[in-house]
């Protein structure tokens, strides 16, 4: 070997590149750029699907399992509930019915509590009303503790003798000073440290209700009066054995007066109270339902979406009366089976006849197959409702040639023939243009050859040209299936009411029910089922033997 | 020939074929092999050759006449009845079976039993040196073995005639010279008779027992490969198969088999008459580069030579080539062997050439 004998081959490491790096990575750093460039080309479509596909997608799934709605609203009730042995025949205890008087107090304050009703209302009929019910009448709940303040010493109805009791003395200075007129921001509540520590629950209280006043509603919080809610907090922190009496800021001796008068005062049984408004809040299922929805997250979207509920000792099949979604998920599969065969049976030959044919009379029929793809679908579907109906043109030829008597005409619209007559007209050309695209492949040779080897015409096109088409089946019938079992418009124009599909069901839960939750857990049990029929397809023909052409 | 051939084993009675009604693709053609022949059908793309194949292996109906095989009419008998084997330009090999079961196929459709058939196609494939290959697709095997395969599968039911549709034009050349052999071995081995159809006049020439040259839908010359070469009966045969020199000219005399030919420049040459009858016809004088002689010892006293002159020289290893001008055409071409004794001329060099008057044909014009 001559020393010009280039990279050292006797060396047992990686091989080396002429500069001494490593050829991987010497090969790697030649690639970045190439790929980079890739990456550039694609970006911005990768953004925008991003942004506008993908994305919203993950949101609409997301909300399938999301149910935040019930802790935000009710966070107080849902922690009271957490010891609450819902299996058991007793309603909750007094305290929970005054942490509920509490969060829907807040609720309604911030008009948050319907929501929270039609939410709850998809598990529980009624349970919507019960909540606005409860939001108009939550305001006089707790007005016995403020008359009694109230008619106790006029100190206690003056906002301001509330600012300078449970404020901190800065705050309280610039809120005072504040002009409401000026551009300059209002200075933020701050809680007086003294009285935090010696009314926990109506600091905590007061200080939702400031940060409502100045941040929501806008007000000038030395202007406004406190909510009857604060009244209630403050005769529970004072029965509750508070150390009034080393307190020595602001409103001393009034607060140690009213704890003094607290003890004697009225009281609201809360569970009295909301069973004054609603009886309903005597009932179990209401606060059962609560309990079940309490957490952040929950199956009850999917177990309804298989005709399950979700209780408290776990899943339930619901009755047969109620079951829905099951038999419209198989429905869609059977009607979407059906479709795909039906396209494969009237596909096939026109792709064989279309492959066959010489190339001008190929691309002038092939025109009349892509016709209906420039028409627009609603105008097609349309044209079937036409067609299909009782009077319509299909119905008057067959009883003009006698098959049909005048009086029986068929029903072909409104059910499910007519969504699979109309869709399979649709659905057509995606399994003809594959079928044409992989039988142009198949040279008239093998055929031939099939023949001069023996085979008759039917042996020769089952066992030799039949197998080699398959692969243009599967990708038609894949694009026809994966089609079919979401579709929409048309199934909602022609199908009626046995012909309509899931995605119908979805579309009512979008746009007319409201409950996107259950939308999305149905739609996602869709993508699954597409997806999961994809796998077994790969898994049992090979995803490999799919061709659209070439 | 020997006596088998009076009864033709495959006849082509004034076969006509039209396509479209207005022109003939093949014009009265007449033609008849014996059992075990290998017949070569050579013509330019176009002449007529596949389309006669394709109507003995019955894809194709003949417009007017009549086909035989071994003295029956087969123009009423589908292609799957007709019992021969065809190998195809593309091999035709199913994709979706295995090299095995492409060979057991024509066995399964006429309903043979399992092991009578493996052991057929056993036998096909180790005929063709296979043996090893049944498991495989044919995807999996080279161009050579694939069409390997595409024989063996149109001889494992052993038909009686087996037709090829050009079976080795995708191959390369030393690959293609390789299998030539091999098909004319098995042929002659197996004692089938054999229709091939080709454009390439050296695979033409090679295998054949008979060639038949076609060409406007006719066939122009059938005759075995020497005498073809040697003795083309027409300007197009003599073109078309291997090199050669054309000088056109008028018939000045014929006598005893000799023409003599006055050539556009005025020159007068010595050459055998075949397709030209009359004093004062035009005619094409066709002679093969390697029967031109410049050495005039070589020559008869009394041979008629014309002056040429050198204008290029190329050795070519086995052999000189080396472009004249004569008679005003300066794409006369000579071919001398590579002899120790043999004089490599020179570009500009002026020369007399010469031939014996068998070698320079009298053709059509």
């Amino acid at each position: 070997m001559t020393s010009s004998t280039a990279p050292d081959t006797a060396n047992d490491g990686p091989m080396l590149a002429a500069d001494g790096r490593t050829l991987k990575s010497s090969l790697n750093r030649a690639l970045r750029r190439s790929k980079l460039r890739a990456l550039m080309l694609i970006a911005p479509l990768l953004i925008f699907v991003l942004l506008t596909f993908i994305a919203p997608i993950a949101d609409m799934l997301f909300r399938s399992v999301e149910n935040q709605i019930v802790s935000d609203t009710l966070p107080r009730t849902t922690q009271a509930l957490a010891d609450w042995d819902a299996g058991g025949d007793a309603l909750p205890e007094d305290s929970t019915y005054r942490e509920l008087y509490r969060d829907i107090f807040l609720a309604k304050e911030r008009k948050l509590h319907t929501r929270l009703g039609s939410r709850l209302n998809y598990e529980l009929t009624g349970v919507s009303s019960l909540f606005r019910k409860s939001g108009r009448k939550v305001e006089d709940m707790g007005e016995v503790y403020q008359d009694q303040f109230e008619d106790l010493d006029g100190f206690w109805k003056q906002g301001e003798n509330w600012n300078a009791l449970m404020g901190d003395a800065d705050w309280l200075a610039a809120q005072n000073a504040w002009d409401d007129k000026s551009d300059t921001a209002q200075p933020q509540f701050v809680a007086s440290g003294a009285v935090s520590t010696l009314l926990p629950l109506t600091a905590e209280m007061f200080t939702l209700y400031a940060d409502f006043v100045q941040n929501e509603d806008e007000d000038n919080l030395a202007k406004e009066d406190p909510w009857a809610l604060i009244y209630s907090a403050l005769h529970q922190d004072l029965t509750s054995g508070a150390g009034v009496a080393s307190y020595a800021g602001p409103g001393a001796a009034e607060l140690q007066a009213a704890a003094a008068a607290a003890g004697d005062f009225e009281t609201v049984v809360f569970r009295e109270a909301f069973e004054d408004v609603d009886e309903d809040w005597g009932s179990l299922d209401v606060w059962q339902t609560l309990k079940v929805y309490s957490p952040n997250f929950t199956s009850g979207y999917f177990l309804n979406s298989i005709d399950m509920q979700k209780t408290i000792d776990g899943p339930e099949m619901r009755d047969d009366n109620e079951q829905i979604y099951l038999k419209l998920f198989m429905r869609t599969l059977f009607m979407s089976l059906v479709i795909t065969g039906s396209c494969i049976l009237l596909g096939y030959p026109v792709g064989y006849m279309l492959a066959n044919l010489p190339a001008k009379t190929a691309n002038l029929l092939m025109i009349l197959v892509l016709l209906p793809f420039w028409t627009s679908l609603l105008v097609r579907t349309s044209a079937w409702k036409v067609m299909l109906q009782q009077q319509g043109v299909v119905n008057d030829t067959l009883v003009w040639l006698g098959v049909v008597a005048d009086d029986s005409r068929l029903a072909l619209i409104n059910n499910q023939t007519g969504t699979i007559i109309a869709m399979t007209h649709i659905l057509l050309p995606f399994m003809i243009l594959p079928l044409y695209s992989v039988m142009k492949t198949i040279p008239p040779s093998y055929t031939r050859a099939a023949k001069s080897l023996g085979a008759t015409n039917w042996t020769a096109f089952w066992r030799v040209y039949f197998p080699q088409s398959v692969p243009g089946i599967g990708a038609g019938s894949i694009l026809v299936f994966i089609l079919s079992i979401g579709y929409y418009i048309t199934p909602e124009i022609v199908g009626g009411t046995t012909g309509t599909f899931i995605s119908n069901r979805i579309a009512y839960h979008i746009s007319s029910s409201l409950n996107w939750g259950l939308a999305a857990a149905l739609g996602a049990i869709l993508l699954a089922v597409v997806l999961g029929l994809y796998w077994a397809y790969d898994r049992i023909v090979g995803i490999d033997n799919v061709k659209l052409g070439g | 020939m020997d006596n088998a051939s009076d009864e033709a084993f495959v006849a082509f009675e004034r076969v006509q074929k039209s396509y479209d009604g207005e022109n003939l693709v093949v014009k009265d053609l007449n033609l008849s092999l014996p059992k075990g022949e290998f017949l070569t059908m050579l013509g330019p793309s176009g002449s007529g050759k596949t389309t006669c194949l394709m109507m003995l292996a019955g894809f194709e109906t003949a417009t007017h006449g009549d086909i035989l095989l071994d003295g029956k009419s087969i123009n009423n008998i589908p292609p799957h009845k007709r019992g021969i084997g065809m190998v195809f330009q593309n091999y035709a090999l199913f994709p979706h079976m295995t090299v095995a079961e492409n060979l057991s196929f024509p066995l399964e459709v006429r309903g043979m039993g399992k092991s009578e058939r493996e052991e057929k196609v056993k036998r096909a494939l180790d005929m063709v040196q296979m043996g090893d290959f049944g498991g495989r697709r044919p995807a999996q095997l080279s161009g050579g073995q694939q069409q390997r395969i595409a024989l063996s599968r149109a001889l494992v039911f052993e038909p009686e005639l087996v037709l090829m549709d050009e079976p080795l034009g995708a191959l390369d050349k030393q690959l293609r010279e390789t299998l030539q052999f091999e098909i004319t071995n098995l042929a002659h081995e197996l004692g089938i008779t054999t229709v091939y159809v080709t454009h390439d006049q050296t695979e033409a020439l090679t295998m054949s027992d008979r060639v038949a040259v076609f060409d406007d839908g006719r066939i122009q010359q059938l005759a075995p490969p020497d005498k073809l070469y040697e003795e083309p009966e027409n300007s197009f045969v003599a073109q078309f198969i291997g090199e050669n020199n054309t000088l056109e000219g008028v018939i000045k005399e014929i006598n005893n088999d000799v023409a003599l030919v006055e050539l556009d420049g005025g020159a007068v040459i010595d050459a055998k008459p075949i397709n030209v009858t009359t004093v004062g016809e035009r005619t094409r004088v066709s002679i093969r580069p390697e029967r031109v002689e410049y050495n005039k010892d070589r020559l008869s006293a009394d041979a008629h030579t014309l002056k040429a002159e050198v204008l290029e020289f190329i050795y070519m290893g086995d052999i000189f080539r080396t472009r004249l001008r004569v008679a005003g055409k300066d794409d006369f071409v000579i071919k001398t062997r590579n002899a120790p004794d043999q004089t490599r001329l020179k570009p500009g060099e002026q020369i007399e050439i010469g031939w014996l008057p068998q070698d320079c044909r009298a053709l059509d014009a």
